[in-house]
């Protein structure tokens, strides 16, 4: 069974009388383990495209079925435990929050799925080690360089064991040489723990890492095409 | 669902980070708070003091004094006729039902005498009832009987100012005083019981039974006059049915139609000092309020921080709902930083109340009363406004829209 599964969504706005489609009939499935990168021009859909994987939004029409559940009729709460379980997110401002130290930082997202002090610490340090963050525990966001900062991120976004992880522009604000570390942490977790990551981005570089890339152009999927994944 | 005690982590951190927002913010709480308790202290400490002279000069009292005499078209003031008999004292004590004691009282200054010491005071002839009435103890000795007072013996019991004047030191218990020249025989004294409430010593006094004062000491236009009869009632919710039936029995003793004055007045001490008690009252009532406007307005400055606060945050707040806060988390954050803020700015304002009263008392030299029930309800009203004014903002926070919030610079 594919762990996301798209069918005939769309997203209109209403624009005082004009309605806009932001996507339109998309319909597309994911396995379980791909590596998928979805690209386009700004304007093309694929940020809302990822809103409504990300659960953050709702289609206006079609279904959508994560892991097997309707999200088309949850409500507020049960999408924000959905996102808790499910989904782990990677900014391209990484999004930490400010004045708080990195352990803490990791430690978030299971403070809100109820998970008690001790084993949230344990489990924070167990992922800040997984991505090559030993001994940073204690660092504010501004005492880490931006790689530090997206590592951070990506143990948050692990640490909940969730099955997808969305990352959105993740080497926007990283050079070169950082964006490949960042993208080679990726691929280690796409490998060896068998999670899914959808990654929004716009330089083919960055989608070479991965094993699909979906184009969007003017909300509708114009290419969908698997690739030889680049080592 | 989050704990709350991380919660409370959570908005300690918070409130940290903006030390003197903070610290600015509770100033509004701790000051209303330290006001609520402060004027609270001064105005019970008046009621209290107020209450204590009820009680010192005797609960439930009446009083009922003679009325005025005209000589020719010259009205000599109350008290001056001589109309209230022993009789009367003993037909209100039977007839009234709402009275439950009597104390006729036939009085007069004299000059008092004991070995080589003399001092001038006021001589109360009565009878055994007067010190129930008056509620008032004897600190030695014993009260005079109704024996005494029938076969008008030569006994007395001593204030604790003539004590003091005429014997200094000694025990007066078994000793002679002269009053007016004639030897009385010293049987008891009585408690210390200081200021009444318009100023006089009450302990300036002695007593003796009325029969001696009348017949030996004072004497009397007709027998068996007095110049006061004072009554106690049942209980203070009887004082004005016990004064109505005084009042009808008299006008029927003393033949005085409705129509016509009385020649006697019924007065209601305690009822005048509980008009005065129950003045105080709303005085500490008003204080209170008018303290607590500052406590409100220190609660409208907590939801205006809050609000800034929660718009500074909004990207935080996004960024806690991205990865799985819902709508209660994220207002109980807010809803408990709040309530951080009032009940540290409460605590803090006990403390300043406290102290403030304290300082109040020593530089005004009022009394101050701090009651714990004014403790903990300003404490308790000051949370109270922290989840009041908290919880706008909180709901602000909570119905943010995820992506915006993620987006918000």
């Amino acid at each position: 069974m594919p762990i996301i599964e798209v069918n005939d969504i769309c997203k209109t706005y209403h624009m005082g009388d004009i309605d806009l489609n932001a996507i339109c009939k998309v319909s597309l499935d994911m396995e379980k383990g791909e590596f998928v990168a979805v690209m386009g021009p700004s304007g093309s859909g694929k940020s809302t495209f990822m809103n409504i994987l990300g659960c953050l939004d709702k289609p206006t029409a079609g279904t959508y079925r994560l892991d097997g559940e309707q999200i088309a009729d949850l409500s507020r709460d049960e999408l924000a435990a959905i996102r808790n379980r499910k989904i782990g997110f990677v900014f391209q401002g990484f999004n930490l929050l400010p004045r708080t130290s990195a352990l803490e930082n990791v430690e978030l997202p299971m403070l809100y799925a109820g998970i008690s002090a001790p084993d949230r610490r344990q489990k924070a340090r167990e992922a800040l080690r997984s991505v090559g963050l030993e001994g940073r525990e204690q660092n504010h966001p501004n005492q880490l360089s931006g790689g530090q900062q997206q590592r951070v991120a990506i143990a948050r976004a692990l640490v909940n064991d969730a099955p997808i992880i969305l990352a959105d522009e993740p080497t926007g604000n990283l050079d070169t040489k950082t964006s490949m570390e960042i993208m080679e942490l990726f691929v280690k977790l796409n490998n060896e723990s068998n999670i899914t990551v959808i990654l929004v981005t716009h330089e083919n570089d960055i989608a070479a890492y991965s094993r699909r890339v979906i184009r969007f152009v003017d909300g509708l999927v114009v290419s969908d095409v698997k690739q030889q994944q680049r080592r | 669902m989050i704990s709350i005690s991380s919660t409370f982590k959570l908005s300690f951190r918070a409130l940290r980070v903006n030390k003197m927002r903070s610290a600015l913010t509770m100033l509004g709480i701790i000051i209303g708070v330290g006001a609520v308790i402060a004027m609270l202290a001064v105005g019970t400490g008046a009621s209290s003091q107020i209450s204590e002279q009820i009680s010192k000069m005797g609960s439930n009292m009446i009083m009922i004094v003679p009325g005025t005499t005209t000589a020719g078209g010259v009205r000599m003031g109350a008290g001056t006729q001589s109309t209230l008999t022993m009789a009367d004292a003993e037909a209100i004590q039977k007839e009234c039902s709402a009275v439950s004691d009597v104390a006729p009282v036939h009085s007069g200054v004299a000059q008092v005498v004991s070995g080589h010491l003399n001092w001038s005071t006021g001589i109360t002839g009565t009878t055994q009832s007067m010190l129930n009435v008056r509620d008032w103890p004897l600190s030695s000795g014993r009260p005079f009987t109704q024996q005494d007072v029938r076969s008008a013996t030569k006994v007395c019991l001593l204030g604790q100012t003539v004590v003091d004047n005429l014997f200094g030191g000694a025990d007066p218990l078994g000793q002679i005083v002269r009053i007016k020249k004639i030897p009385f025989t010293v049987i008891g004294v009585l408690g210390p019981k200081g200021q009444s409430p318009n100023g006089q010593d009450q302990d300036d006094t002695i007593y003796v039974p009325i029969t001696t004062a009348q017949k030996k000491l004072f004497g009397t236009t007709f027998p068996g006059m007095v110049r006061v009869i004072m009554v106690k009632a049942n209980s203070s919710e009887e004082l004005s049915t016990a004064e109505r039936q005084i009042n009808d029995l008299l006008r029927q003793r003393h033949r005085i139609s409705n129509k016509q004055d009385p020649d006697f007045s019924v007065r209601n001490l305690t009822q005048m000092m509980q008009a005065a008690e129950q003045s105080s009252r709303v005085m500490t009532l008003l204080l209170g309020a008018i303290a607590s406007v500052s406590l409100l307005v220190g609660g409208i400055g907590i939801m205006n921080i809050m609000l800034v606060s929660v718009t500074e945050r909004t990207r935080e707040i996004g960024i806690r709902m991205a990865i799985g806060a819902k709508t209660w988390d994220i207002r109980l954050q807010f809803i408990i930083e709040a309530l951080t803020l009032s009940m540290i700015g409460g605590t803090a304002g006990i403390i300043i109340g406290l102290g403030g009263s304290h300082i109040l008392s020593i530089l005004a030299g009022w009394p101050t009363i701090v009651s714990i029930p004014s403790v903990m309800l300003s404490f308790g009203f000051s949370a109270l406004i922290g989840i009041f004014f908290g919880y706008f903002p909180a709901y602000k926070a909570s119905l943010l829209d995820p992506i915006d919030a993620l987006r918000y610079e």
